[in-house]
């Protein structure tokens, strides 16, 4: 369960910095936004939770992707997509959105119910089957994502200008409305699995950060950039997540995954399945 | 030169004219401006963009504190304790993190980091998490060299910790004029050209990684015993991000800009203060603002427009 969430926020991260090279710190705070947004529709549509639910499914992504547009437009194109003043400069919206949220949402946990509650009765234990609808929504969209990239002409150009900017550009591809939408669906990726994953665990405005941690233990030991080693290292990190925060406290669980990263890093440094830097 | 002499003598007399409560604040910016001058040197000077640095401040931070509470260490021992433990530490960690270069390396530091922040928290039997470990009195009064030293002593902790800053920003003035300083400035220009010269790229970046570490730790070290604190809020990301803003606001790769930006910042939220507590918020737009408009801060573009001797 937990897997499959944060393959889908690492998948965000990874498609961004895949394309564009460039990491986005405040990728945590969109999926800390998603999550608040999720909440607020729920409160404001009437009609239960399963209509709070869907209306949260096109608002959360939405507004975040509008936001998105808005930091890629103002923001990442003015410094000329420079590794490390996007870094620095995403850090500065880290603070900006984490603030404002806790100014406008307060300072509480906010739970949202989720849209079902039927419990899959197994014979030897119950499972809630809100969270296998979430496994199999990530696995669903994770394929889909996959689909668009490996198999449309919209992945192909995402592909193409991940290779070599110049080249597509000579060709006519438009760079920067490819450059937009990406970060965009990155966005919207997370963002979407923030709508998920709220009816577990609640909305609160310092969540952003462990998904962002997570997400870059993730995507480091997939490779950066390649979306099929991030889905495969979401699956283990996340297992093995769940499996030590069975027995140890999940502050160990932490400190394990980040030397596990520091592990791969000594004995490849381009992760396990990305390819060196160009 | 005689510039930095006349910022020290500038701070060593404001001490006659300032009131108790800006004293202190300018003892804390002076220990904290250590901090940035330490992270300048890995920064400014290598180019190696580090988000990780609180974990050295943090070092030097609980070595000191721990050193003194638990361990029966005297001051000046815990000062050398804490010296020790954090070029301990930033070896290991420079040697694993230099691994990586680029946007990793900002990323592995990172996580490096927020480890030592949980690690700092799961010890919480010894580090009492955030609520942080309170130096007695009693341990803050010692003899060194004949002299009865007394740290809760509001002038004496002044000019102690404005002899350390001193002590720094020769430090670095040094390294900066130093052949190692002109080695890491190519470096931070051309990594490849370095190598391809002859030099040994990554001996030098791990030394600069070291000094930079070291430093820190040593200004967590000043911060623990100077004003008995120690909690796990100073080894948090912020604390990672701050001496970043600081040496970006003052201008990177200046033996003061540090310690201008520091200063800058902490009258900026002190006057914000009185209207809003989102220090957050204003931290955020500063440093977005000057990535957009001034993304060589104050004393790099007065060198860049006036004074091209500004080392």
């Amino acid at each position: 369960m937990a897997a499959a969430v944060l393959a889908l926020s690492a998948l965000g991260l990874s498609l961004v910095f895949g394309v564009m090279r460039v990491v986005n710190v405040a990728h945590g705070e969109f999926f800390m936004l998603g999550a608040m947004l999720a909440w607020w529709t729920a409160k404001m549509v009437p009609g239960g939770p399963l209509a709070g639910f869907m209306a949260a499914l096109v608002v959360a992504p939405a507004a975040v992707g509008f936001l998105a547009f808005l930091t890629e437009r103002l923001l990442l194109r003015r410094i000329k997509y420079d590794p490390e003043a996007t870094i620095v400069a995403t850090i500065g919206l880290l603070f900006v959105i984490q603030q404002l949220a806790l100014s406008l949402f307060g300072a509480d946990a906010k739970p949202v119910a989720a849209p079902f509650t039927y419990r899959i009765a197994f014979p030897w234990f119950g499972y809630s089957g809100y969270k296998l609808f979430v496994v199999v929504a990530s696995v669903f969209i994770l394929v889909g994502v996959w689909w668009v990239l490996a198999r449309t002409r919209y992945g192909l150009i995402m592909r193409v200008t991940q290779f070599d900017r110049e080249t597509a550009t000579a060709f006519g591809i438009p760079v920067n409305t490819v450059y937009s939408a990406v970060f965009v669906a990155g966005a919207a990726l997370v963002a979407v699995a923030a709508v998920l994953i709220v009816p577990i665990q609640q909305a609160h405005y310092l969540m952003g950060l462990d998904p962002l941690l997570m997400s870059f233990i993730v995507v480091i030991i997939g490779g950066l950039g390649s979306i099929k080693g991030s889905v495969i290292a979401a699956l283990i990190i996340g297992m093995a997540d769940g499996i030590i925060s069975v027995f140890f406290s999940p502050t160990l669980a932490s400190i394990i995954a980040t030397l596990a990263v520091a592990l791969v890093l000594v004995v490849r440094p381009q992760g396990l399945f990305g390819v060196t830097a160009r | 030169m005689f510039l930095h002499l006349a910022v020290i003598a500038a701070l060593f007399l404001a001490q006659f004219a300032a009131s108790e409560y800006i004293v202190l604040m300018l003892t804390r910016i002076m220990v904290l401006a250590i901090f940035a001058i330490g992270y300048n040197l890995l920064f400014g000077y290598t180019g190696l963009l580090s988000l990780g640095h609180a974990m050295f401040f943090a070092t030097g931070l609980y070595a000191a504190a721990l050193g003194t509470t638990l361990m029966g260490l005297t001051v000046p021992a815990a000062f050398a304790f804490a010296v020790l433990a954090g070029l301990a530490v930033s070896l290991v960690m420079g040697v694993i993190t230099l691994r990586a270069s680029g946007v990793a390396f900002m990323i592995v530091t990172l996580m490096f980091s927020q480890a030592a922040f949980l690690t700092v928290l799961y010890f919480g039997e010894y580090t009492r998490g955030d609520e942080g470990i309170v130096i007695p009195d009693t341990i803050r009064k010692f003899a060194f060299l004949g002299f009865d030293v007394d740290l809760a002593n509001a002038v004496l902790r002044y000019n102690l910790a404005l002899a350390f800053l001193g002590c720094a920003i020769a430090f670095s003035l040094l390294i900066v004029r130093s052949r190692i300083g002109h080695i890491l400035i190519a470096i931070r220009e051309n990594e490849t050209r370095t190598s391809m010269l002859g030099y040994d790229v990554q001996r030098y970046k791990l030394a600069a990684f070291v000094m930079s570490g070291t430093l820190s730790a040593f200004s967590g070290a000043c911060y623990a015993l100077m004003f008995a604190y120690a909690g796990s809020t100073l080894a948090s990301i912020q604390y990672s991000i701050h001496p970043l803003l600081w040496t970006l606001l003052g201008g990177a790769s200046t033996v003061l800009g540090p310690v201008l930006g520091t200063g800058l910042m902490f009258v900026l939220v002190d006057l914000a203060s009185s209207y809003t507590n989102a220090n957050l918020l204003m931290i955020g737009v500063v440093l977005i603002l000057l990535v957009l408009f001034f993304p060589k801060g104050i004393l790099g573009t007065i060198r860049e427009r006036y004074w091209k001797w500004l080392p």
